[in-house]
């Protein structure tokens, strides 16, 4: 694989092993995600992407009988080294998930949530700023600008997960890691979300678990497919999804598998 | 026939029936070759229903109604024969003539009638048992017989068994409910006659409680007297106090299990707590009264302060440990029923374990910890036991938890042991304040209900 040197490395993994109890569910990932760049993690159910996903913000200490191996560095920090502080480390790494999950509170609380608990906004102004540019960013604005004090689990489950990524961009992390963000949301939201996307692109890293083909080659310009706990190919999304170098590759995106 | 020997026969006619109605639609269908519309099983269980149900209620029936009227044909038998006693001598005769019938009067004290009496009972309960076998077998026999002749490939039967299943269903639930309004109404009823004697107000108001009533007309403070407010005040001091003590050891115990304990621990320390919820309420009594009580009465001499030995606050704390396992329990379960996603979304922000749990975990489960809470407290308001021994009786109105209070139930207890005339006033006021009571709770269990369905966040 060639890389440009005008891209940055900003997240790099050596030998990342996760097991769960006796069940190992990654084997040795090499893997380097680009600044600025949407990489796309694919593979069938059980491969161990999302598992890899959760290893950048290290959400899978709060899984009890889960370890990992290996490193995992963002801007050469390793982050699981004992000096980097796991409550900084998911600010600068936001999150959203597959399902959309906004806390039983109201818009403004759900986007302001972040800034408050690590003191971004001192003062109410800044604050409604923060939550203003947050939900323009993630192209809700418009639609809940009138009813701020909403609750946000009365929006709809596209502007739900539109929510949870204006929370995750509120505390102005480096990467917005996204679990298939998408998969519970219908065409025409998923649209919305995928625009977005490419937007977001320009200021944040993003790195994206898909079960969608077309979402992959839409979307990103990298794309990994993950077989069985293996990193079996990645590279140029286009190189990818056109000329594929391995044969569970080829079987997977072609829909012969999977 | 005994009743329970005529139960037995019933309950083998069913099984027969059963028997009988399978193998009767299995030979119907293998003659005719017509596809059945219920399965065998719904064919056999109708013919049951055919052959059990009615002589069942009819049974049932008999059964209570044929004393009455057997007791009131014995008195009208005996009122022909000596026709001037009076009611009272009436009903003393009627349980004689009972008692030498089941042998339990000696001969020596009965007299012409009593014997003729007995002999006549003896006749209508035997006439009457027989009667009932005769009825009730024929009954279910005939039963049986239409079920089976009803039976057919085409016949029916799963709805016709669906519709008596929910049926019985529907009459289990009304017996509960029509228990509870026949209980309410009762109270309601005896309420209104205890207000004859005192008024409305005085018992809502009045500031002073001493429900003495004299037996003679002469006697010391007799006219007692049935103000409420005393009551009404130690009870919610002595709530209040055990809130206190169990809300915040309950709510915390709950967020350590759920959030912080490993499994293995949860496993272990929740049925701990919950043993707290089986100890019998006598014994967390004299644990108050002869451990707690002392020994606050003692440090609060240390310090300099008077307790008396039977206090509002030794009653009140005893009683927050026993409704601790309420609390954590239903809230333990509640915290649990919060999505994890919630969690994850709040440590995917940075939010450290106590943010997440205190700004996300807690409000989400908000609603049914208030119902908890609310449930707790109206078990605390009807507790009687701990308030008896270690509160005391005395009551008391003083907004001074190291003095002796007395609670609602408590009087109940009070006015209702000993001699008294069922329709004294000291008796009916048992009444009044059971009502009162019951009111508190209702209310409580309603704003619990209407907490929880009003705030409640719908997660799928």
């Amino acid at each position: 694989m060639k890389m440009s040197e005008s891209q940055k490395v900003k997240i790099k993994a050596r030998n990342v092993t996760v097991h769960y109890g006796e069940a190992r569910a990654l084997h040795g990932i090499d893997l380097d995600l680009n600044a600025n760049e949407v990489t796309a993690l694919i593979g069938p159910s059980g491969c161990g992407k999302s598992t890899f996903l959760r290893c950048i913000n290290r959400m899978n200490d709060v899984i009890d009988g889960c370890r990992v191996g290996g490193t995992v560095s963002i801007d050469e920090q390793n982050i699981y080294s004992d000096a980097v502080d796991v409550v900084e480390l998911r600010a600068r790494v936001g999150m959203v998930f597959q399902k959309p999950n906004p806390f039983p509170k109201s818009i403004y609380d759900n986007v302001a949530y972040g800034p408050r608990i690590h003191g971004m906004a001192p003062s109410r102004s800044e604050l409604d700023h923060i939550v203003e540019t947050s939900l323009k960013r993630a192209g809700l604005w418009d639609e809940v600008k009138d009813r701020l004090s909403a609750s946000g689990t009365s929006l709809s489950g596209g502007q739900q997960q539109r929510l949870c990524i204006a929370r995750a961009i509120a505390v102005n992390p480096d990467i917005v890691l996204m679990d298939e963000p998408c998969s519970a949301l219908d065409p025409i939201a998923t649209a919305v979300i995928e625009e977005l996307m490419e937007e977001l692109r320009r200021d944040y890293t993003i790195v994206i678990v898909t079960h969608s083909m077309q979402q992959a080659a839409r979307i990103s310009q990298r794309t990994a497919y993950f077989h069985l706990g293996d990193l079996v190919e990645h590279g140029q999304t286009q190189a990818i999804f056109t000329n594929p170098e391995n044969q569970q590759t080829e079987a997977y995106i072609s829909g012969k598998i999977g | 026939m005994s009743i329970s020997f005529l139960f037995l026969c019933l309950l083998g006619l069913g099984a027969f029936s059963f028997l009988f109605g399978r193998r009767r639609i299995r030979g119907l269908t293998a003659m005719t070759g017509v596809k059945q519309h219920s399965r065998d099983v719904y064919h056999g269980s109708f013919v049951v229903i055919c052959a059990v149900l009615l002589p069942l209620i009819i049974l049932l029936a008999w059964s209570g109604l044929s004393p009455l009227l057997i007791d009131a044909m014995l008195e009208d038998f005996l009122r022909r024969q000596s026709p001037d006693l009076s009611i009272g001598e009436m009903g003393v005769l009627i349980a004689k003539v009972k008692a030498y019938f089941v042998g339990s009067l000696p001969e020596a004290f009965a007299d012409e009638l009593i014997r003729n009496g007995a002999d006549y009972f003896a006749a209508l309960v035997d006439y009457s048992t027989t009667a009932r076998s005769f009825v009730v077998l024929l009954l279910s026999l005939c039963g049986a017989a239409l079920g089976l002749r009803l039976l057919a490939p085409r016949f029916t039967a799963r709805p016709a068994v669906e519709r008596v299943f929910e049926i019985v269903m529907i009459v289990a639930s009304a017996i509960a409910i029509l228990t509870t309004i026949g209980i309410v109404l009762s109270l309601i009823f005896e309420t209104l006659r205890f207000f004859d004697t005192v008024p409305v107000m005085e018992f809502l108001f009045g500031l002073s409680w001493s429900p003495q009533i004299a037996i003679r007309e002469d006697q010391v403070g007799g006219s007692g007297s049935f103000g409420a407010i005393p009551l009404f005040a130690g009870t919610m001091m002595i709530t209040f106090i055990a809130m206190l003590v169990a809300v915040p050891i309950g709510l915390m115990s709950a967020v350590y299990l759920s959030e912080y304990a490993n499994p293995k621990l949860r496993g272990i320390a929740k049925p701990g707590i919950e043993i707290l919820a089986g100890i019998p309420t006598v014994v967390y009594g004299f644990f108050a009264a002869l451990m707690v009580a002392p020994f606050l009465r003692d440090s609060g001499a240390e310090i300099g302060l008077t307790l008396s030995s039977e206090s509002a606050l030794a009653a009140g704390l005893v009683m927050g440990i026993m409704i601790i396992p309420f609390i954590s329990s239903l809230s333990d379960d509640v915290i649990n029923a919060v999505p994890q996603t919630l969690r994850d979304g709040a440590a995917a922000l940075g939010a450290t374990q106590s943010e997440t749990i205190c700004q996300v975990v807690l409000p989400a489960a908000l609603p049914g910890i208030v119902s908890a809470i609310l449930l707790a407290m109206s078990r605390a308001i009807g507790e009687t036991m701990i308030v008896v021994m270690a509160a005391g009786v005395a009551a008391n109105l003083t907004a001074n938890p190291f003095e002796s209070v007395t609670t609602v139930t408590v009087q109940i207890v009070m006015l209702l042991v000993g001699d008294q005339e069922f329709d004294s006033a000291k008796t009916l006021a048992a009444f009044a304040l059971g009502l009162v009571l019951f009111f508190i709770t209702l209310l409580l269990n309603v704003l619990a209900l209407y907490v929880v369905n009003r705030f409640k966040e719908q997660y799928d």
